[in-house]
């Protein structure tokens, strides 16, 4: 039997592997896999939990369903802003984003 | 007669000086365009003032007891303290007497001046504004005249009505101010001769010698007021107050204690010295009569003057209340004093009112000089005869002067500029208003020099200036100056023989002076070709010579209502009702005021004094009048007492040389004193000081606007600055980049994450 | 004994796949092995008796969004993007960061002595899981459903042409 731990730490390990790659990387679409990375180590976490504590209940694969679909809709509507900077910026490097700069 | 309801007529009286005042402010506000309206309203105020003045006096007249009560038409008028002093109008025997000339004689100078102002003709194209018109034209002022005799004529009826001494110096400073405003009345006229007044000047002169007497007459009524809270006259002269007044003292430095009613008595006594140009306050009488003709008679001889009078015989129960006072002495020796004075100088005066200014001054003298010795009822009586016969003289002499005027007009054309007296015809009129007088040959109209003859050719003026004359100078029986003089006489004789002696050499030299002015003017044969053409033909001359007449009439009747009983034959059929009605005043005040028992020598002094006097005076200058035509060198004529009287004559000439004397004393130090204080004031002291204050003050707001500028601003501007360069420096964190705050967020996770690890549980 | 053996490959096979994720210069590469991870991550599920959800997760992640994925990578191309450099400029706080960030959470979770139930997943999972959908969890799946729909929505809006 795998300790639950060994999960966990697997989790912990890709989200920050995500983490990384979300406040690292320079281009846009990087940045969106390393979000999707950071919810499949979520996932991960959830189904974890599940298996190990509440085996009778099917919270847990439920609660997985919802964060794949919100996963979803959110890489599409991401995908659609890349595009549309692009065409607008010529662009999809996060840098050169900074119209907020105070 | 019901005690309880006084005769309907008296509540009439408020009308009296009202009516005239309504006159006043039409004219100013509304009739002033018209000449002729003008002096219709101020006629017709006058004259209705007249007539109900009589309908009252009568009234008043046939009452029995209206010396005892009197009527009042009080009300409480200003609050003094916690009381109110209450003013009004009262008609007693003397009010009631002066009602009966006052208005009267009033009316007839309106009507007078109607003619003299030349009401009617028409405007001349010379003339100018503030100077008098050509012959035939009317004077461009002719309205304001009106509007100030008006005025006028409220005051002095105001006066005789009051019943409070307040009030009445309010109609008193009323006439002050219309003498001021009616001597100057042609004031645009200047002279060459420096030595000769203006008529500006004069009006300012008379104005300040009379303010002189003013201030003290006040002093005298704040004294009076303090010692008894109240000025009206029924207070006053309760025999319990004026008991109080004789006995209380006050002490006066270097003269010890005097008794109040004293010195409050001479200090409104020395109102009257300025007001009836008395010694020593008589100098702006004459240089009066640098005002119109109608002026001097209506002020300086009927009215204003004799307010004076008026004011002591008012206040004689004040006067009177300490036995054997100093007040009543004072009187007495001021009066009679005067009374020569003036008359010796009126001897060597060639302006024909200049002649009568004197006179005036010196029978006021006459009067004082009675009230002084204690004849309350004779001098009364000389006031009311005096009015009437020296108004006559003056509105006389306007006549002449008129007459001379016309006569000039025709003997020169318009060749000669006539100056000094009326008619100035200024041929260059200088846009400057100033009237000059063309070089050449200068006319004096007024000048007695220049006369003669005139009887012949102005016959109206003549014979009534002649009855003023006599009744001026006591001729017997007929004219009523002798009967008032003779009493005034009668009682210096039985009193105080000095004064006696003293008004006696007066009243020679009276009907001396008197026969040498009617003599120079109208005896003998004219002396210019002014004279000559001399004349009463044009119209102005029918509303002259009327009141003339008028006054003629009285001017010889009035002084038989005061025929004393105890007179030999004509006493048995008087009743003397004047000595009726002012005695039983002087009764009611608890004054003494019998009829004298008749004495031989004062009426002998009388007759042969003024029989005498007009003998001696037509002895004299009847060469003088004989001289006939001189022309150019009529004033040349070396009057025949020059050389008796050697040097004594240029004294008399000149006055004394009193004015000399005040204007060196006291007129120039005055001036000297304005003038140092200017120079403190303006150059020495205060104004630097000032100046100094304000530059000191500027260069310290400069300094602070300096402070304000680099310190106050500069902390201001500072803290934005700051805040700029903070907000510069803490700038930086907003990069724009969503991974850079991200990075913040997962630094700060770690953080707290590593606290709560560590952390001691 | 297996089970931990596969545990250990996949969980190795996911996490190489993972870094070079995020490390790649390629971007093209760096998508390939997101779905090289994807597949790791499904057979976790599996060994986590998951099998439902690692078949939707290989249907979805690697079906849908990694395609969408290489459609967003290929519509944003840069003509020379082999030589722009990866990482900005704080890529090493951040490495520095994440690490010390798993560091922490493995020390809070290693100590704990986790519960373990001992049940059995039921016979019929999946129609349980059907039935809970529209039972249980009903207003869940209806938001979720909006929420699709409106990102379908917008996504269209927002990348349509303007003209």
């Amino acid at each position: 039997m795998v300790p639950l731990t060994w999960y966990l730490i697997l989790a912990a390990a890709l989200f920050c592997i995500g983490l990384f790659g979300v406040l690292a990387r320079k281009n846009a679409v990087a940045v969106l896999m390393g979000v999707e990375l950071m919810l499949n180590a979520v996932n991960i976490n959830l189904l974890a939990f599940w298996r190990y504590t509440a085996l009778g209940q099917l919270v847990g694969q439920a609660f997985a369903v919802f964060v794949i679909t919100v996963a979803a809709a959110e890489a599409a509507v991401g995908v659609a802003l890349f595009i549309a900077i692009y065409r607008q910026r010529d662009t999809v490097n996060v840098e050169e984003l900074d119209d907020m700069k105070g | 007669m019901h005690e309880s309801s006084a005769p309907f007529i008296y509540n009439l009286t408020i009308l009296l000086p009202v009516l005239p005042f309504l006159a006043f402010v039409l004219i100013v506000l509304w009739a002033n365009r018209s000449k002729q309206l003008s002096a219709r309203l101020a006629m017709g105020g006058i004259g209705l003032s007249w007539l109900i003045g009589w309908a009252i006096a009568f009234t008043a007249f046939g009452a029995q007891d209206i010396a005892e009560n009197p009527f009042r038409m009080v009300r409480d008028w200003l609050p003094v303290g916690r009381a109110w002093q209450a003013f009004g109008f009262m008609i007693d025997p003397l009010s009631a007497l002066m009602l009966l000339m006052v208005p009267f004689v009033c009316f007839l100078i309106f009507v007078y001046s109607y003619g003299y102002m030349g009401v009617g003709k028409p405007a001349g194209a010379h003339d100018q504004r503030g100077a008098p018109a050509e012959p035939g034209h009317v004077d461009p002022l002719a309205s304001r005249f009106f509007a100030y005799i008006a005025l006028f004529a409220t005051g002095m009826i105001g006066l005789v009505l009051a019943d409070n001494l307040i009030l009445l110096l309010v109609f008193w400073e009323i006439m002050g101010l219309c003498s001021y405003l009616l001597i100057g009345f042609w004031f645009a006229r200047k002279y060459d001769d420096p030595k000769k007044i203006t008529p500006k000047e004069a009006g300012l002169k008379a104005f300040l010698t009379t303010r002189i007497g003013d201030t003290l007459m006040l002093a005298g009524m704040l004294l009076l007021f303090a010692q008894v809270g109240s000025l009206s006259f029924s207070e006053i002269f309760k025999p319990a107050t004026l008991e109080h007044l004789a006995t209380t003292t006050t002490n006066i430095i270097l003269i010890g204690p005097v008794p109040w009613a004293t010195l409050i008595a001479i200090l409104i006594f020395c109102g009257a010295i300025g007001k009836s140009a008395q010694f020593p306050l008589h100098v702006w009488l004459p240089d009066a009569m640098e005002g119109p003709t109608p002026v001097s008679a209506l002020i300086h001889a009927a009215t204003m003057v004799s307010a004076g009078v008026y004011l002591v015989i008012r206040t004689f129960p004040l006067m009177a209340a300490v036995e054997h006072g100093a007040a009543l002495q004072f009187i007495a020796f001021i009066g009679s004093f005067t009374a020569l004075f003036a008359a010796t100088i009126a001897l060597a005066q060639n302006d024909i009112k200049k002649v009568l200014a004197y006179s005036t001054i010196s029978q006021l003298g006459f009067m004082f000089a009675a009230l002084g010795i204690g004849a309350y009822v004779a001098a009364t009586f000389h006031l009311l005869t005096h009015a009437f016969f020296k108004a006559l003289l003056f509105l006389g002499s306007g006549s002449v002067i008129h007459g001379m005027e016309h006569g000039h007009h025709e003997g020169h054309g318009h060749g000669d500029t006539v100056t000094g007296g009326q008619g100035d015809v200024p041929h260059h009129a200088a846009p400057d208003h100033h009237v000059t007088v063309s070089p050449g040959h200068s006319f004096d109209p007024q000048d007695m020099r220049n006369m003669g003859g005139l009887f012949r050719r102005m016959p109206r003026t003549a014979w009534t200036f002649i009855i003023g004359g006599l009744a001026l100078a006591g001729f017997p029986l007929v004219t009523a100056g002798f009967w008032s003089k003779d009493e005034i006489l009668a009682d210096a004789w039985a009193h105080n023989q000095l004064v006696f002696a003293g008004l006696a050499v007066a009243a020679l030299l009276t009907a001396f002076y008197t026969a040498r002015q009617i003599v120079m003017t109208f005896f003998g044969a004219p002396r210019t070709a002014a004279a000559e053409h001399a004349s009463e033909h044009d119209s102005i001359f029918q509303w002259m010579t009327i009141p003339l007449m008028a006054l003629a009439v009285f001017a010889i009747a009035f002084g038989w209502f005061g025929i004393p009983t105890t007179f030999p034959v004509l006493g048995q059929l008087s009743s003397n009702p004047f000595h009726h009605l002012i005695g039983g005043l002087a009764e009611a005040l608890h004054l003494e005021a019998k009829e004298l028992p008749f004495s031989a020598v004062p009426l002998l002094t009388s007759v042969v004094v003024a029989l005498g006097g007009l003998f001696l005076g037509w002895l004299v200058y009847r060469g003088v009048a004989q001289i006939g035509q001189r022309g150019e060198d009529a004033l040349q004529l070396r009057d025949p007492l020059a050389r008796p009287l050697g040097r004594v004559y240029p004294v008399l000439q000149n006055k004394y040389y009193f004015d000399e004397f005040y204007s060196k004393v006291f007129v120039k130090g005055v001036q000297r004193l304005a003038n140092w204080l200017f120079r403190f004031d303006d150059v020495w002291v205060i104004d630097p000081v000032v100046d100094g204050v304000g530059k000191v003050w500027r260069r310290i707001s400069d300094w602070g606007q300096a402070f304000d500028e680099r310190i106050v601003d500069g902390i201001v501007n500072g803290i934005g600055a700051l805040t700029a360069a903070v907000a510069s420096a803490a700038r930086v964190i907003q990069t724009g980049r969503a991974q850079n705050y991200l990075l913040v967020g997962l630094v700060a996770v770690s953080v707290l994450l590593g606290v709560f690890l560590v952390a001691p549980k | 004994m297996e089970e931990q053996i596969f545990f250990v490959l996949l969980g190795l096979l996911t996490l190489a796949a993972a870094l070079l994720v995020v490390t790649t210069r390629n971007l093209l590469h760096s998508a390939l092995w997101l779905i090289v991870a994807f597949f790791g991550i499904a057979g976790i599920f599996i060994l986590l008796h998951a099998e439902f959800l690692a078949v939707v997760q290989v249907l979805i992640y690697v079906g849908a969004i990694s395609t969408l994925i290489i459609f967003a990578i290929m519509l944003t191309r840069r003509i020379m993007d082999q030589q722009q450099p990866r990482f900005n400029s704080q890529w090493g706080v951040v490495g520095g960061f994440a690490a010390l960030l798993f560091v922490g959470l493995a020390a809070v979770v290693t100590p704990v002595v986790w519960p373990v139930a001992t049940g059995a997943l039921p016979a019929d999972a999946i129609q349980q899981l059907g039935a809970d959908f529209v039972g249980v969890y009903a207003v869940p799946f209806e938001v979720a459903s909006v929420l699709l729909v409106t990102a379908m929505i917008g996504a269209i809006i927002i990348a349509r042409e303007r003209e």
